[in-house]
């Protein structure tokens, strides 16, 4: 071990990839995502100070956000505040690092938080190797009052790039549908949360069944499913403005939407007579195009990040099965090969893996698999998980698990692309059909 | 008139078996209590207890068991007796699938039906198909007893025309 130099062995597999990425960044302090099971970094996250009470206030709200966060990743453990030795007074003076040795913090983020006349929020933090007694990262940022946490996140997402050097995903959103009700009763609304489970918002009113929402890479829309009078179909929602339309017009059903990486197309299947198609929209010109023409049922279609691709699920090898083609349509090659039937795949952000879920002797199996199908692995197994997202980051999947019988029902979990840090994401009742936001912008 | 908004509201059964009986003029053989059950001739309550409004399936499949035919044949039957009613198949999945999946399979299963019913006669004019995947369970428990009640297609008489 060099000196100064503190890894943290994290997650496995992915070497290549992930250490090509971490490598340069190897200075100081690094948390090593390519390992197994990971010994979680001791970070200490003093309140951001501030001169008024006011700003005081908002110091400790955001230190809270940022262990919050930290923590969940499972990669970072912050240390207790009632261990703290030193009592830091300006974020400009350089720490007493022996005091931070002695609580074994690692890292040491401080920040100030200062009200600027224009009624906005200035918040500047340091992050600190205390072992090798260096300043490793300095960031301010600037925001309205009303959204102090997303300057949390983005402090954290600072943090985490700097010592796992791979990008945050704190700054974030979902989508997803928020139940209700009973089993054979589900009131399903789509709903909006901050990445943490804060400034839950609902996007409809239960009135009509809707599933499967997903984020456009580029605005502020969401494409969903609903049963709105009676038919369902597509949509896309601007969540801004509340502005709703009808993506075709077909006079079947049509569903399983997703955007292409761009934002300018919509993919979805189509249901003709006994058959799914795949066909895309391009929100521009408004034309179709139709990729699929099998006499089965083709759907869950998911883009590769550059676009050029598409995975997909069919079963017109007689079970579900998952399948890529080119963005263009023509011939598809089938990628799994387990035992079992695949479905929902989904493309990693960072385009060396797919997520599915995965049906085998009577369980639910989230996995990933290469777009080439070798390496396929198990990420969680259990009575029925459904439905994987990725973190922009491609480093941490969501999904949704279902508990058993009546009065069973689906909540969310996020995964590490380890299989390991398995945990609940917090909803008021139950939630299922997850979608991760891009980076928000 | 009444009695028409009645029926797309799908309220008071008796009333509208009644009133849907007048319409179609035919008391009709179907109306005879098969199940030993009493309904109207030609109400809803009688296509869904001495006819049969569902069919199962077999996991993962949409192809018609023998039973799923014979219940098809008196539906055919009583909607080619009752010609002012109108339907939609609804086709359903059990929660051992993903979603999406779901819908199309359930879409398939309705489609069969429907198909079935047009070749014994029924006009395809008559009946829409729509699916709703594993969203509507009639079964809610986590074993074989209650998925396979869920994966079926509900032919369900949704009014009668102007005429």
């Amino acid at each position: 071990m060099r000196t100064g130099l503190i890894r943290i062995l994290s997650a496995m597999v992915m070497v290549a990839a992930l250490t090509g990425l971490s490598r340069p960044a190897l200075a100081l302090i690094e948390i090593d995502v390519t390992q197994g099971k990971v010994e979680p970094l001791p970070i200490a996250i003093p309140d951001l100070l501030g001169r008024s009470a006011k700003e005081q206030d908002y110091g400790r709200e955001i230190a809270a956000v940022i262990a919050a966060d930290l923590k969940s990743s499972g990669l970072f453990r912050p240390i207790d505040q009632k261990a703290f030795i030193q009592r830091i007074s300006s974020i400009n003076s350089t720490p007493r690092f022996g005091d931070w040795r002695v609580i074994n913090a690692q890292a040491l983020a401080a920040g100030q938080v200062t009200q600027v006349s224009d009624g906005r929020l200035k918040a500047e933090f340091r992050l600190w190797d205390v072992v090798a007694q260096k300043q490793m990262t300095g960031v301010q940022f600037f925001t309205t009052r009303k959204n102090w946490r997303r300057v949390a996140h983005l402090i954290a997402d600072a943090i985490y790039k700097r010592l796992t050097g791979e990008l945050g995903y704190f700054d974030t959103r979902l989508v997803f549908i928020a139940e209700s009700g009973p089993k054979d009763k589900r009131v399903k609304r789509l709903a909006i949360m901050d990445q943490d489970g804060a400034n839950l918002r609902y996007l409809t009113d239960g009135r009509s069944l809707v599933l499967t929402p997903r984020f456009s890479p580029k605005a502020q829309e969401i494409t969903y499913m609903s049963y709105a009078g009676g038919r369902p179909r597509v949509y896309l929602l601007n969540i801004e403005t509340g502005q709703q339309e009808i993506i075709g017009d077909f006079p079947g059903m049509s569903f399983a939407p997703r955007f292409s990486p761009d934002g300018y197309k919509i993919i979805l299947s189509l249901q003709q007579d006994g058959n799914a198609n795949i066909y895309t929209m391009d929100l521009r010109s408004r034309r179709w195009t139709r990729l699929t023409n099998s006499p089965s049922i083709d759907t869950g279609s998911s883009y590769s990040p550059d676009g050029s691709q598409i995975v997909f699920e069919s079963d017109r090898g007689g079970s579900q099965q998952l399948y890529v083609m080119s963005a263009r349509g023509g011939n598809a090659r089938r990628i799994s090969f387990g035992r079992g039937s695949y479905s929902t795949p989904v493309w990693s952000p960072r385009g060396d893996l797919i997520a599915f879920t995965k049906r085998s002797e009577g369980k639910f199996i989230i996995g990933v698999m290469r777009p080439d199908g070798k390496g396929e692995r198990q990420l969680t197994s259990g009575f029925h998980n459904e439905g994987p997202t990725w973190a922009p980051n491609g480093r941490v999947l969501m999904f949704f698990r279902e508990s058993r019988g009546s009065s069973g029902g689906p909540q969310l979990y996020q995964i590490d692309l380890t299989g390991y840090n398995e945990r609940l994401v917090r909803t008021p009742g139950f939630a299922s059909d997850p979608a991760w936001s891009p980076l928000i912008n | 008139m009444a009695l028409r908004v009645l029926l797309t509201k799908g309220l008071l059964l008796g009333m509208l078996g009644l009133g849907l009986a007048a319409c179609a003029g035919d008391t009709g053989r179907l109306g005879k209590n098969v199940a030993g059950k009493s309904a109207a001739p030609g109400s809803v309550e009688d296509f869904s207890l001495n006819v049969g409004d569902r069919v199962f399936f077999e996991t993962d499949q949409s192809s018609l068991t023998s039973t799923a035919r014979a219940t098809l044949q008196r539906q055919a039957t009583w909607l080619k007796t009752y010609r002012a009613v109108r339907v939609r198949i609804e086709g359903h999945a059990d929660e051992r699938g993903t979603r999406e999946y779901n819908i199309a399979l359930g879409a398939r299963r309705a489609s069969a039906t429907r198909s079935y019913l047009v070749s014994l006669g029924v006009s395809p004019r008559r009946i829409r198909v729509t699916s709703f995947g594993k969203e509507r369970p009639v079964a809610t428990c986590d074993n074989i007893s209650c998925w396979s009640q869920n994966r079926r297609a509900e032919t369900k008489v949704v009014g009668a025309p102007s005429s």
